[in-house]
């Protein structure tokens, strides 16, 4: 009989999601996941429930907490809380689209001039070098000014202010993994390199990739709401966490929750999200290890270099 | 052989488990005799390692003693505090590790490094540097000059194991274990390094615990021989005994795997794989690979029986019984393949260089269509680089390279679809040469797919018909490298290129990573895919005995040169050139059952 028992695969395994339920299972990770989710749905589900229009004046400015206003009034007597909880989605989603925008940039000129070397690999980490020597958020700093605050360049400025050092992590990486067995195996088949780096190169890369988009995510909160806070970022009246931080400090004593609050969300995020990157990165690396995991078959590889660990803050 | 009264090192039950439970070593008992060397033999995953770091009373990290004790001298090194365990280490317990790359710090001068090990252990500065000197002396270091100023890298592997060993040897230990010292060296190296030990351990009175998956190695060496199977010892004796008239079924499989550089032989692989720690299986962990297996073998694990009196037992229910377990251990000799004058590939006056480093030098060679030739040669010979100018993968070469009367162009990509497609290469270490995140179908369906723009259920025939041929379950197609063994792996990589019906294959040292047993399947793979699919065979190795085993004619290199070529038996045989002499020389042979 004939009939095809077994179907070949074509499918290729993710080793990401392996590394990412085995980091789920670490303490590290629990806690890093828990927090991020947290406000995750504060700021996504939160603008459904808030309990006035956020830019409606309810009560004085800095009114102190009360049966009306449950975290008092702000600088012009708007309800801090249905602000903080509408004053969120807006900046995840910039910064979001911000950091895939500037890995996906930096992950193609990173591979590119690892895979290729020479000539090219010298342009691309020259021209690196030279947007490095900008600290990131002059380097945004001087876009936003330049052009004037807008939701488009913002997301522009801080994804072209990532690309750089996230071509130097898949760069390094990339010349690992090129120089391994299974690579040579497919280019001496004539196969053209656009398919090597796609095929062969870019599903190893999966992990330190997505270290670096849990990494720059963070950095892109942090700026777009310091953004916001120094008055380049979002416009007033929209609620935001970063521009809320601004307007509301100089009533610290009087109502301290319409600063604080912001402030928290925005630290509880960043915290969350640094820490189940690292809690990956630790798994990634072979450092920690998911608990109800079997320990992987022996093998003699090594693990591909994820190299996020250089810088700690933006 | 009088046997010595009593062991200087006495293990006994010794039980190593996990730290979750699953149990490494299972009930090992060995003693080893002052002046004498124990060869400890097994393969990947057997837990020889895990058994030669055990003797000098450490575990690694996830592994605990969980039974049984390692007697120096009748004291528990087990039970002993961590400040004295240090204190014996060094000085009375020495240890030389597999890779002496590794074990020496690479920052700190041979000297000092030398020096440190006796001081540590109580002798004083002058004292010490006498010392030094002598043990230069022992391990034929003297000769190098300003050996004791060199950083490590300045030294060759040879030498760096040699400064491994003067360490160990350093205070004089009572017990020596040297954990697979000569894996990464070349045969005359080897020699030289086994012939050091030799000494050393007898003019001692030194008790040596030789660990080796090299059975030939161990066969050179050793006095006694203990074979590890599964965290067991299976078969402890004289290592003549053993070696001569193999007691286990595994010993004796074992034993048919290796191939011998003196004859042609069908080298046979054992069946099935080792079972992993936490499945063995209740009774003998041998019965599911053993011929001779019956219900009583998967009842208990069978006792140690006395196969001799002179004390070579057997971990095999059938020693001493009245059924013969006495298989031949005689390998069937081959018959040479015939093959015809036309000649499919044909290499003429090729020099290949790095930058600007010559590496290769006029080399020429002819491939008769059919034919298997070996290219033989140690390490920085430059076999792999004559590979890699053949299949395009290094383009800096000059000369001739003729594949079916077609001139090849140097790199891979200015050749035509069609020559790539029918001159494949495999690689050296299946470890890595099969990308991760592709599954075994996906693997073989690569090159099937950008060749041959074959329809989805063509191409999946033919894949399927590769992995077949392979003699791998069909199965395997969902599966992913991590989860198979070396030797899979290494199948899957032919099915690779034999799934696009190549007529030369470039085989760059396909068996080098893999068991002796392994070894020796895929080494009958490649011969009966020769005979079925026509196809000739360019074999890459350093290892001299397998070359009878495979090929009709053959290349022996050195230092990017071929010093001598020609008929198998012609050049193995009366080596004309005095490298290819050292050589034959200096191969590791049993002395135990082949010469019979």
């Amino acid at each position: 009989m004939t009939a095809d028992p077994v179907a070949v695969p074509r499918v290729r395994r993710s080793e990401f999601g392996h590394v990412l339920r085995n980091a789920v299972r670490t303490g590290r990770g629990r806690v890093g996941l828990g927090l991020t989710l947290l406000v995750l749905l504060v700021a996504f589900v939160g603008p459904f429930f808030t309990p006035y229009d956020p830019t409606a004046y309810i009560t004085t400015p800095f009114a102190k907490p009360s049966a009306i206003a449950k975290l008092g009034g702000d600088v012009l007597g708007r309800d801090v809380l249905s602000r903080v909880l509408d004053g969120g989605w807006e900046l995840i989603v910039l910064a979001t689209t911000a950091t895939l925008l500037g890995v996906a940039l930096g992950a193609l000129a990173g591979v590119y001039a690892g895979y290729r070397r020479g000539t090219p690999d010298t342009v691309v980490m020259r021209a690196v070098d030279v947007l490095l020597a900008f600290p990131q958020i002059v380097f945004v700093l001087l876009l936003v000014s330049v052009v004037g605050p807008s939701a488009w360049l913002l997301v522009v400025a801080v994804g072209l202010s990532h690309a750089p050092q996230v071509a130097r992590v898949l760069r390094a990486s990339t010349l690992d993994v090129s120089e391994r067995d299974f690579v040579k195996a497919v280019e001496i088949t004539g196969v053209s390199s656009g398919r090597v780096m796609s095929g062969e190169i870019l599903p190893n890369l999966i992990t330190p990739l997505m270290v670096e988009l849990g990494l720059r995510m963070t950095y892109s909160i942090v700026i777009i709401a310091g953004l916001s806070f120094i008055g380049f970022g979002l416009a007033p009246p929209t609620p935001n966490w970063g521009t809320m931080i601004n307007e509301n400090r100089i009533g610290l004593t009087l109502n301290p929750w319409a600063a604080i609050a912001p402030a928290i969300m925005i630290a509880l995020l960043t915290i969350g999200l640094n820490t189940f990157t690292d809690a990956v990165t630790r798994v990634a690396l072979g450092v920690d290890r998911g608990e109800a995991d079997p320990p992987a078959v022996a093998s003699a590889q090594v693990p591909i270099a994820v190299g996020a660990a250089e810088e700690t803050s933006p | 052989m009088s046997v010595p009264p009593t062991p200087k090192l006495r293990v006994e039950h010794l039980t190593i488990a996990a730290t979750r439970g699953t149990e490494i070593l299972q009930d090992v008992s060995l003693d080893v005799y002052p002046g004498e060397v124990l060869g400890l033999v097994g393969e990947s995953g057997s837990g020889k390692t895990t058994l030669a770091l055990a003797l000098v009373g450490y575990v690694r990290r996830g592994l605990r003693f969980a039974g049984g004790a390692v007697r120096l001298d009748g004291v528990d090194l087990l039970g002993l505090p961590e400040d004295d365990l240090r204190k014996l280490r060094g000085s009375t317990l020495a240890y030389v590790p597999q890779d002496p790359a590794t074990a020496l710090n690479p920052s700190r001068r041979i000297g000092p490094q030398l020096r440190e090990a006796l001081t540590f252990h109580g002798h004083d500065d002058a004292d010490a540097a006498d010392r030094v000197g002598e043990l230069l002396e022992e391990v034929g270091l003297a000769s190098v000059p300003n050996v004791l100023d060199a950083f490590p890298h300045q030294l060759s592997g040879g030498q760096q194991q040699r400064a491994t060993i003067a360490m160990a040897f350093a205070c004089r230990p009572a017990v020596i274990v040297l954990d697979e010292p000569t894996t990464g060296l070349d045969v005359t190296t080897q020699r030289r390094v086994l012939e050091t030990v030799g000494q050393l351990c007898s003019r001692y009175g030194v008790a040596a615990v030789y660990v080796s998956h090299d059975v030939a190695v161990v066969g050179e060496l050793a006095n006694r021989v203990a074979v590890l199977y599964a965290g067991r010892v299976v078969e402890v004796g004289a290592m003549a005994d053993v070696f001569g008239a193999p007691a286990h079924p595994y010993t004796r499989g074992l034993l048919r795997a290796v191939p011998s550089p003196d004859r042609a032989e069908h080298l046979v692989g054992m069946e099935g794989l080792p079972p992993r720690p936490g499945a063995r299986p209740a009774g003998c962990s041998f019965a599911p690979r053993c011929p001779l297996a019956v219900d009583e073998c998967r009842a208990a694990v069978p006792e140690l029986m006395a196969a001799n009196a002179a004390g070579h037992t057997a971990r095999c229910i059938f020693v001493g019984r009245q059924r013969s377990t006495r298989g031949s251990v005689e390998p069937a000799r081959m018959d040479s393949t015939p093959t015809s004058d036309d000649a499919i590939l044909v290499v003429d006056g090729l020099d290949a260089s790095y930058g600007t480093t010559p590496v290769l030098h006029e080399i020429s060679l002819e491939i008769p269509r059919g034919g298997c030739v070996a290219v033989v040669g140690e390490s920085g010979s430059g076999k792999t680089t004559l590979a890699r100018c053949i299949v395009g993968l290094h383009r800096n070469w000059s000369g001739t390279i003729r594949f079916e009367d077609i001139e090849l162009e140097p790199g891979v990509h200015d050749r035509s679809t069609e020559e790539v497609r029918r001159l494949q290469y495999v690689f050296q270490n299946p470890y890595a040469s099969l990308n991760p995140r592709r599954s075994i179908g996906g693997l073989v369906a690569q090159p099937v797919d950008h060749f041959a723009k074959l329809g989805r259920s063509d191409s999946d025939r033919t894949v399927r018909d590769a992995i077949a041929s392979v003699s791998l379950s069909v199965e395997l197609v969902s599966r992913y490298p991590d989860q198979l063994s070396g030797g899979e792996r290494q199948r899957v990589a032919i099915a690779r290129t034999l799934a696009v019906s190549p007529s030369l294959l470039v085989c760059d040292e396909v068996t080098s990573a893999l068991d002796v047993s392994v070894q020796a399947s895929v080494v009958e793979l490649l011969r009966r895919l020769q005979a079925e699919h026509g196809l000739s065979l360019l074999f890459i190795t350093h290892n001299l005995a397998l070359v009878r085993s495979i090929a009709q004619q053959v290349l022996v290199m050195r230092d990017g040169r071929v010093v001598e070529s020609g008929p198998v038996e012609a050049v193995l045989d009366d080596p004309q050139d005095p490298y290819s002499r050292a050589l034959m020389r200096d191969v590791p042979r049993f002395a135990g059952t082949r010469g019979i």
